[in-house]
């Protein structure tokens, strides 16, 4: 039985390198967001600044400097090192992004199932809970949750889950009521299997990429979101995120002085968000293969 | 089923739709944690002015009478007093709604036709460098915040080349004799502009992407074949024949985009000062102005819903093999 299982996971984690052969933008996507996974991990020994750190030199505060070998991405209108701050700032892009992939993917792939397989009244139910989420502005819901709950980075996880979950769970129902009526699934239904295990067993494993797709885009999705917020000035008040940095660029607007404080953070959440996408195309192309000729 | 009954199915779907969604907004100001009269009960104030305040309001009334009241409130269009300005909610809303309906009207329908012809091309040069760099290019700007795109687009044409405003909905000090003025004024037009460009380039990448694929698929479709054969000429298939079949996956991507371009019209009209829906609900969530805000949230909800509903019937009217059911 254990045996059973190494193997199962071997074969998993060489089937999830399949994904990427063959497919140089998904791999890509990989390396700059492991790049990023590393980045935030340890941003302490990158960044050669803290985050917040203002820094004095001869007694006078550094301000507004442009881009140099000392200060790569050039200093704030309080000295800060914005190297430093880009850095830091990939904890919080990460960490909401990913958070939130998951929760919107779990959520989105049990809705899918759930409402593909068992059809009828369950599945008019669900859509109709879908629509419903798709009526909801994204953005405006979340803005109004956070600023009623407090400024918190759970919050904004939690927010984005609330709502993301409507397109996997759209994606994945279709795909579900084009699988539950396989020959290998009426197999295992005249073998007796139940409904719970033919789900798990049977038609989980063959939406997994579409799923791990789905994680992938919502991961680019919820890192806009933060942006976003935190350009608002709901970001989570104890963490610096690129968001937060331009947040402040705006206020004061020293764009019209400091192009280098607009444009690395802005890069940054490109680089970010683009990976995301190229990894879940590379997932979408294992499910809908007609996608690898174009 | 037919047309008629067809339309009418998704009408009650819609009104229910918004039924769910008007309550959620209900009982997200209510019961969520965070009193929405935090800003405008002091809690130095006495005892009293606290109760007669909330009496005002109505707040002091059980939740589901607030509820009923609240339901019947709405019916005739009443969204009760603005905290902040003291003035009805439904006037002061439908001005800003014009606003943010013009610019986003405008705004999309450019990114959607210029989306849509770059699609074509990039179909049409196939493997060219023309493709390869129009959708890096399209991609990178899909992944970048739209109010970063809006600040970059300033920083160009506002601050380094000085040749359009920065912001605002009108120059200082114009007084304005009629609404026909308003929208049609070259003031007016100069002040779109960027906030209009901005849009444009941020949602082209979805019609792009989409119907270059779409066309790629088309292009390989029996009767493109049968048209060639006619003796068409290349560019007499791609537009007249192949595009017209690909437009159906980009006029369906727009029930999926809505809601997220709504939410982008916050962030544009923030940093361009656009006096639209969008702008009003950060100040009326910052102000804690929660009539306010409850009623731009439902407003938004609401041109979702309706985008939604015509973009299902576009559907049956441009693919006439889709049945009605």
């Amino acid at each position: 039985m254990k045996d059973g299982m190494t193997k199962k996971l071997k074969f998993f984690f060489q089937s999830q390198l399949e994904v990427f052969k063959g497919d140089s933008l998904g791999l890509i996507g990989a390396i700059i967001f492991a790049c990023f996974i590393m980045m935030a991990i340890f941003a302490p020994l990158i960044a050669p600044y803290g985050p917040e750190e203002m820094i004095y030199q001869e007694g006078r505060l550094l301000r507004l400097q442009s881009p140099s070998w000392h200060h790569l991405f050039g200093t704030t209108q309080m000295g800060q090192d914005i190297f430093s701050q880009v850095i830091y700032g990939s904890r919080a892009a990460v960490l909401v992004g990913v958070l939130s992939a998951v929760l919107v993917s779990i959520i989105g792939t049990a809705v899918g199932l759930v409402s593909g397989y068992y059809g009828g009244k369950t599945d008019a139910f669900l859509m109709r809970v879908v629509d419903l989420a798709y009526g909801i502005p994204f953005l405006p819901f979340i803005i109004i949750l956070v600023a009623l709950t407090g400024l918190t980075f759970w919050n904004v996880v939690i927010g984005i889950g609330l709502l993301l979950w409507r397109t996997p769970a759209r994606v994945i129902r279709a795909q579900v009521l084009s699988l539950k009526n396989r020959p290998f699934v009426e197999a295992s239904r005249v073998l007796g299997a139940s409904n719970f295990r033919i789900i798990l067993f049977q038609i989980a494993p063959n939406v997994l990429p579409l799923t791990f797709s789905y994680t992938a885009l919502a991961m680019g999705w919820a890192i806009l979101t933060e942006a976003n917020l935190s350009f608002l000035g709901y970001g989570d008040p104890m963490m610096t995120s690129w968001g937060k940095i331009l947040f402040r660029v705006y206020i004061i607007q020293a764009m019209t002085i400091a192009w280098w404080w607009v444009l690395a953070p802005g890069l940054a959440i490109i680089l970010l968000v683009l990976s995301g996408f190229f990894i879940g195309r590379a997932y979408e192309k294992v499910t809908n293969p007609r996608l690898r000729e174009y | 089923m037919g047309k008629k009954s067809f339309i009418i199915k998704r009408i009650i779907q819609m009104l229910i739709t918004l039924f769910l969604l008007v309550t959620i907004v209900f009982l997200m100001f209510r019961l969520l944690p965070g009193d929405p009269l935090a800003m405008y009960i002091n809690s130095d104030m006495p005892v009293e002015v606290q109760k007669a305040l909330m009496h005002r309001f109505g707040l002091d009334k059980p939740l589901h009478e607030q509820y009923v009241l609240y339901l019947k409130n709405l019916l005739v269009g009443d969204f009760g007093q603005s905290f902040h300005y003291g003035q009805a909610v439904t006037s002061l809303v439908a001005e800003r709604f014009w606003n943010t309906i013009i610019l986003m009207g405008i705004g999309i329908g450019l990114a959607y036709v210029i989306g849509c012809i770059l699609g074509v091309l990039a179909a049409w040069k196939r493997g060219s460098k023309f493709e390869a760099i129009s959708i890096i290019l399209t991609l990178s700007i899909q992944s970048a915040p739209l109010f970063w795109v809006g600040i970059i687009l300033i920083m160009i044409f506002g601050i380094w080349l000085n040749l359009l405003p920065l912001g605002g909905i009108r120059e200082a000090g114009i007084k304005l004799t009629s609404t026909f003025e308003k929208f049609y004024s070259l003031d007016f037009l100069v002040h779109m502009i960027l906030p209009a460009t901005t849009l444009a380039i941020y949602y082209m990448g979805t019609p792009f992407l989409i119907m270059r694929s779409a066309m790629l698929e088309v292009m390989n479709e029996e009767f493109i074949e049968i048209v060639k054969a006619k003796g068409l000429k290349t560019w007499q298939v791609t537009f007249k024949h192949a595009m017209r079949n690909s437009l159906l996956p980009v006029v369906t991507m727009l029930t999926v985009m809505i809601s997220f371009i709504m939410g982008g019209q916050v962030m544009l009209e923030t940093i361009f000062r656009w006096p639209g829906i969008g702008m009003e609900i950060v100040s009326a969530v910052n102000t804690r102005d929660y009539p306010m805000a409850q009623a731009l949230f439902i407003m938004m909800g609401v041109i979702s819903l309706i985008v939604n509903f015509v973009v299902d019937l576009l559907y049956h009217y441009l693919d006439p093999r889709v049945t009605y059911e």
